[in-house]
């Protein structure tokens, strides 16, 4: 991998979940992890109760960290202990949301610390089965995971009596098949029982009531898990203190496109406004041009305009909170201040574009992921996403014609909303906001 | 390309299991005690991985195996793009065509890794029959977002990832995987 990904960490990282990862020399065999310290938060778990453990993780203010933002130990907390149901946890390990790029350095460099993760979540939630679910475009990652479960059982931190405690848990590695889909998950428990990865109607089937075969399942993002471990390290005070009030810890922001260093950098929620990120820790913009657009949470966040400014309300100097406008490169990354810029922190996944870049093109190439893997359950999604699809690839190649940017409003406002799940809108907010964004270059085209 | 004809005339898929194949197979379905169901998928891998491919036979003998119709089977062969019906060349080259990757050149990467080993650039092969070189050493597609965003533009050339991916790294790329 990347040797760029080996230097030493930037003033503005704090590396938490990655600090194994990025060591040189650090391998992913058991021996290494136990030697800098691994499955001691494990032993620290199994002399807890269950509830303390979820306290834990609900005082530590982690937020998951696959997209939607859920407080973990909220979820957690969804899932009673004793109502005589077999429970489930299933790792998301299914990262394909472009622009995120941090789990697949996880489950290549460091196994054994999400292994660990999900013992202790295993344990607070009395689940006997658990299941990594890896994308099989990571085939190597399948394998070293699979090799770290089996080096995990024999020294007895998964399997029958764990450390002694009395407590059973098996996990294993399910490998997906090239659908993005399946990172949704409801899809993903279809996905893992057998089936095609439709996604199941919320309500009734929130996976933490109907979840894998139709039991109570939590599932959460490989680096989510990971955090949990972590957690039980520094301590739930600490690590919330790290991050802004409700998001807590670190988050890996993946950074891509037209800056000088590309790459995952591990952050404090709130550590660094998108400017900083862009022009400090990656070294700003590629050969000197200018900053024109930003995704900054994966392909379905909402596009920023450079220049743009936000109204929202921030603490005054006299601790009142003020209206105030916030330009975009000053915006912090963390949930809720994306969330007021009206967009999101989603995956992590900040994707730079230069003001060489058309964005007729940019939706294009979106468009054409969400054609791709729409999964077909649902009409307006099915449908609509193909249609768009269709337009945009038109009016490339110059065949735009003039009612094109009002009709492609109405394909994705009738998407977003009127599907089974939030790919709906995952493929209409890139169309609404480019649009909104960017109006000049589509009617340029049309 | 005559990939076809080898899946519709040649000796049938599940008349050649090895025992090797079959102890994998019979270990994937421990990994399952709730549900023999959920071993589908990692049946559809282990047989893909050996024969190229999967072949009616094939689906027809997992599903038997999982006492599932062969319906379960051929609705997830065809909607999953991983899994083929046809053989692919022998090294099986999928480059990334998601917006950081396409930021960074891959579709000039893809059509050069085309014109490197005789495939037509405008087959499109996006989604379960990539097209196959003449000599069959070579199956070049595009594959949606590979997750290695910061390295772009990003190729898995079958197992590995190549990273930061140039039009001059191509021709050693393919000599690697030549043997």
């Amino acid at each position: 991998m990347k040797s760029l990904l080996l230097l030493p960490p930037h003033p503005k990282e704090r590396r938490i979940v990655f600090q194994n990862a990025w060591t040189q020399g650090y391998t992913p065999d058991i021996d290494c992890y136990v030697k800098h310290g691994g499955y001691a938060e494990l032993k620290k778990a199994l002399g807890m109760k269950p509830a303390e453990i979820i306290e834990e993780v609900k005082k530590a203010n982690l937020r998951g960290r696959g997209g939607a933002g859920f407080p973990c130990g909220v979820k957690w907390g969804f899932i009673r202990h004793d109502d005589g149901k077999p429970h489930y946890i299933t790792c998301n390990g299914d990262e394909s949301e472009p622009g995120t790029f941090k789990d697949r350095y996880i489950l290549h460099n460091d196994p054994h610390q999400l292994i660990e993760g999900m013992a202790i979540a295993a344990f607070a939630l009395n689940v006997h089965l658990a299941y990594i679910y890896i994308r099989c475009e990571f085939p190597k990652a399948a394998g070293i995971v699979a090799k770290a479960i089996e080096e995990a059982r024999a020294k007895g931190f998964l399997g029958k009596n764990i450390m002694g405690s009395g407590f059973d848990i098996e996990m294993y590695v399910h490998q997906g098949a090239g659908a993005y889909i399946c990172g949704e998950e409801t899809s993903l428990i279809e996905s893992l029982e057998g089936k095609r990865p439709y996604p199941r109607i919320k309500p009734p089937y929130f996976p933490a009531v109907l979840g894998l075969y139709m039991s109570p399942t939590i599932v959460n993002n490989v680096e989510t898990f990971c955090h949990v471990k972590q957690i039980f390290k520094i301590g739930s005070d600490e690590y919330a203190k790290m991050g802004t009030p409700g998001d807590g810890g670190t988050r890996v922001m993946c950074v891509s496109g037209d800056v000088m260093r590309p790459g995952p950098y591990e952050i404090p929620a709130g550590g660094v406004t998108l400017g900083e990120l862009i022009n400090d820790v990656c070294g700003g913009m590629k050969s000197g041009r200018k900053l024109k657009a930003i995704i900054p949470g994966g392909s379905s966040s909402k596009i920023l305009r450079a220049g743009e400014t936000f109204k929202m309300k921030v603490k005054g100097t006299d601790g009142e909170m003020v209206e105030k406008e916030v330009p975009l490169l000053d915006l912090v990354m963390d949930c809720s201040t994306l969330a007021a810029a009206g967009t999101m922190m989603g995956s992590g996944g900040v994707i730079v574009m230069d003001d060489s870049r058309d964005m007729l093109w940019a939706l294009n190439n979106l468009n054409q992921f969400y054609a791709h893997e729409s999964c077909g359950q649902c009409t307006p999604c099915r449908e609509g996403v193909l249609w768009i699809e269709k337009m945009t690839t038109r009016m490339v190649s110059g065949e735009g014609i003039k009612q094109d940017s009002a009709t492609l409003q109405n394909v994705a406002d009738n998407i977003a909303g009127r599907t089974v799940c939030a790919f709906g809108e995952a493929a209409s907010w890139p169309v609404q906001s480019f649009l909104q964004k960017f109006p000049e270059e589509f009617a340029a085209k049309s | 390309m005559d990939t076809h004809a080898a899946t519709s005339t040649g000796p049938k898929q599940a008349d050649q299991i090895p025992t090797d194949l079959l102890a994998k197979i019979d270990e994937a379905v421990t990994h399952y005690p709730v549900s023999k169901r959920s071993a589908s998928l990692p049946l559809l891998h282990l047989w893909q991985n050996h024969f190229g491919f999967i072949d009616d036979s094939g689906v027809n003998w997992i599903a038997a195996r999982l006492d599932l119709e062969p319906i379960n089977i051929l609705e997830l062969v065809t909607f999953y793009p991983w899994f083929r019906q046809e053989a692919p060349g022998k090294t099986i080259i999928r480059v990334c065509r998601t917006l950081s990757c396409a930021l960074a050149g891959s579709y000039d990467v893809r059509e050069k890794f085309c014109k490197a080993t005789g495939i037509d650039p405008c087959a499109s092969g996006h989604h379960h029959a990539p097209p196959v070189s003449p000599d069959g050493k070579y199956s070049v597609e595009f594959v949606e977002c590979l997750a290695s965003c910061g390295s772009a533009p990003v190729v898995l050339v079958n197992d590995d990832l190549h990273e930061d991916v140039t039009e001059a790294d191509i021709p050693n790329i393919l000599t690697q995987y030549a043997s």
